[in-house]
């Protein structure tokens, strides 16, 4: 009896370490990325933006970096450009994802349905890169949409289509699409058809329907697609580089500029550091406006 | 007349594809009534609620509320609401938000608004609820605010669709008789959809029975209990010993019927066919409309006396179900079976399995429905 209740002493206090052994080995793949690839390269970077080049090898602890940002007035306007334009994109991709994800989420149902959502998700099995060609091929001075018009007689001469403000837009947007699209018909998905249509019995228009019932009900969807692609689209550097041109004035084309062209790693670090710091801050205002948190976002 | 009607169909018809869900049903419903449609599940009745309520269009005829056609009407302009199966409760709005919704959407002025749905809440008995959340209400809670969201809003009709599905028993008979007060009070007509029986015969002024599209009988809850026009009501409406059988012979309207599993029994028409002899029949006879003896003779077997069908048989199981309760007999020449109801006044509290008893009935309590497709539907209103 005694040695019965020794055993399964023993067993029990080895079990205990077990498991949580267990569990610190399926996460360790996910803490070393977080560790290696998240939070050492930005302790590494927060250490470089905050020194001064003196000389060779000689470093000094300064804030200089980011006294030049604010100094300067290019810096500072790519910065606050970059942010209205994440946000107008944004924007549009909400207002242009809202209809297509109700209508695929609750106005058309089984076969028809998968293949609409397909025909969102399709494009994206092809790189950004190859992408962002197709829209060039489409909208540059000898490209197709060009050559239509042309043809057509509506203009003489060919029509520069790609770097501008509008093109830039158009490609941001096209490239989120999907980010939205995705949380929105999940979470169109659970509200209950019988909501919509006890709002319609009780005397609801369509807009009051939409503003009371079914927005409210989006609301995580809403964040968490707008939270989504407004990181996406500020971190963005593909489609402002080739379809805004060199006029495009991205923030992250500052960061790789001072990184590759300027080899000045002090001051790309700190241009990384305003970047990652203006989003959250961003993010978090538009939680807050939204009454969102960011816990109900990832439900 | 049409003025004194709430609710008026005329040959509403709607069909799906070849499927015909709703077929050719006329109804009237006078102001201020508790108006049931009882039927299976399928049958087509959640279909001609929601014609009414404006979901659905119907495919032919005509739907009049207080004398108005409400065909293409949409839902929002109809002078009708409705309870929705699981409520449809908004749950990012507060329950005073809830009641609200339909006033808002009128564009009342914001004190009226208040008064209105202080009123509806004290009607309900829930005067406090007002700022609650509704997840934080009980099942029995949040049916009523469901029905003061709808009444806050004085519809014509108020429709409801088997509101009381989701409850428990004890909480459903008691909702049951609350639901038919509430009417009772406001004076709307109600117009209730369901699947059982219980419900249906309780609450209403009217019950229509529904059956594959069609009304198969409309009429009273007594009067479709005691009185079933088709073999159809006779078996949905009510517990009944359903035997079929053959017309063997004829006698002033009795029919002499002989069981496919033995023995005989003389019953009346159910309804205004006449009988004829080689009438496939089904026979329908109430398990309290037999009364009960207990029997010391050895003879067994049935006989048909005075008026009386009379069987003596062997008890065979006992329900025991309190004030409900039963007992299955069988006759042992003839094998066939009979549930009869104990009295429930306790005389046959003591009754054991085995004893032989005597079961007899009025002829005019068995009431025979010729079985032939398509025959019941004659009879629909």
């Amino acid at each position: 009896m005694s040695t019965l209740q020794m055993t399964s002493g023993t067993e029990k206090s080895t079990t205990i370490p077990m498991i949580k052994l267990g569990t610190f080995l399926l996460m360790l793949p996910l803490l070393l990325w977080l560790f290696l690839l998240i939070i050492l390269p930005h302790l590494d970077l927060l250490t470089v933006s905050l020194r001064e080049k003196l000389g060779y090898r000689e470093y000094a602890f300064s804030l200089q970096n980011y006294i030049e940002f604010f100094t300067e007035p290019l810096y500072w306007n790519t910065f606050v450009r970059t942010a209205v334009m994440s946000i107008v994109a944004t924007a549009i991709t909400l207002i242009v994802g809202f209809p297509v994800s109700y209508y695929i989420a609750k106005v058309i149902k089984g076969k028809k349905r998968n293949l609409l959502f397909m025909m969102c998700l399709i494009p994206f099995w092809v790189s950004e890169l190859v992408r962002t060609f197709g829209w060039m091929i489409l909208l540059r001075e000898s490209g197709v949409i060009s050559n239509f018009l042309q043809w057509t007689g509506l203009v003489d001469g060919p029509v520069e289509l790609l770097y501008t403000d509008a093109t830039l837009m158009v490609g941001l947007v096209y490239t989120s699409m999907l980010f939205m699209v995705v949380p929105l018909v999940s979470v169109l998905d659970t509200l209950d058809d019988s909501l919509i249509e006890a709002g319609y019995d009780l005397g609801g228009s369509t807009y009051s329907i939409l503003r009371e019932i079914v927005i409210p009900h989006a609301m995580p969807g809403i964040a968490s697609g707008c939270i989504v692609v407004f990181m996406l689209t500020l971190g963005n550097y593909l489609t402002p580089t080739l379809l805004g041109g060199k006029d495009s004035l991205w923030f992250t084309e500052q960061i790789y500029n001072q990184f590759i062209t300027r080899f000045n790693w002090e001051s790309g670090s700190a241009f990384g550091f305003l970047l990652l710091f203006l989003s959250s801050v961003i993010v978090f205002v538009g939680l807050k406006l939204s009454r969102q948190t960011l816990a109900d976002t990832v439900k | 007349m049409s003025n004194q009607l709430d609710l008026e169909c005329r040959q509403l018809v709607k069909s799906f594809g070849k499927f015909t869900a709703v077929d050719n049903v006329s109804l009237e419903i006078p102001k201020g009534s508790f108006f049931s449609i009882l039927g299976p599940s399928g049958c087509g009745k959640t279909t001609l609620l929601r014609m009414l309520a404006g979901f659905i269009e119907p495919s032919a005829g005509d739907i009049v509320i207080k004398g108005q056609s409400m065909l293409g009407v949409p839902p929002n302009k109809r002078p009708v609401n409705m309870v929705f199966q699981h409520l449809a409760l908004f749950p990012m709005m507060n329950v005073a938000e809830n009641i609200a919704y339909g006033l808002k959407r009128r564009k009342l002025p914001q004190a009226e608004i208040d008064k209105k749905v202080a009123d509806v809440l004290e009607r309900v008995s829930l005067p406090d609820a007002g700022p609650k959340d509704v997840t934080q209400l009980s099942g029995g809670q949040r049916q009523r605010i469901a029905i003061a969201r709808s009444l806050v809003l004085e519809p014509a009709v108020l429709l409801l669709d088997e509101p009381l599905g989701a409850l428990d028993l004890k909480l459903r008979e008691h909702m049951k008789v609350e639901l038919k007060q509430l009417q009772h009070e406001v004076g709307t007509t109600f117009v209730y959809i369901t699947h059982d029986q219980s419900e249906a015969l309780v609450m209403s002024d009217n019950v229509a029975v529904m059956n594959e599209g069609r009304f198969e009988q409309v009429g009273s809850p007594q009067d479709l209990y005691y009185n079933p026009q088709t073999a159809f009501v006779a078996g949905f409406v009510g517990d009944s010993n359903r035997w079929s059988g053959r017309v063997d012979s004829l006698d002033n309207g009795k029919a002499l019927v002989s069981l496919d599993d033995g023995g005989a029994i003389a019953g009346i028409s159910g309804n205004d066919r006449v009988l004829n002899v080689g009438d496939r029949v089904e026979l329908f006879v109430r398990p309290e409309a037999i009364t009960i003896e207990r029997d010391s003779s050895a003879q067994t077997g049935t006989h048909i006396e005075d008026g009386q069908n009379t069987l003596s048989g062997i008890v065979e199981n006992l329900l025991f179900d309190g004030a409900n309760s039963r007992a299955q007999v069988r006759d042992q020449q003839t094998g066939h079976q009979v549930t009869v109801s104990l009295p429930q006044t306790g005389a046959f509290s003591d009754l054991k399995s085995g004893e032989q008893i005597r079961l007899s009935w009025g002829v005019d309590k068995a009431r025979a429905y010729v079985s032939q497709a398509g025959v019941g539907k004659e009879q629909a209103a």
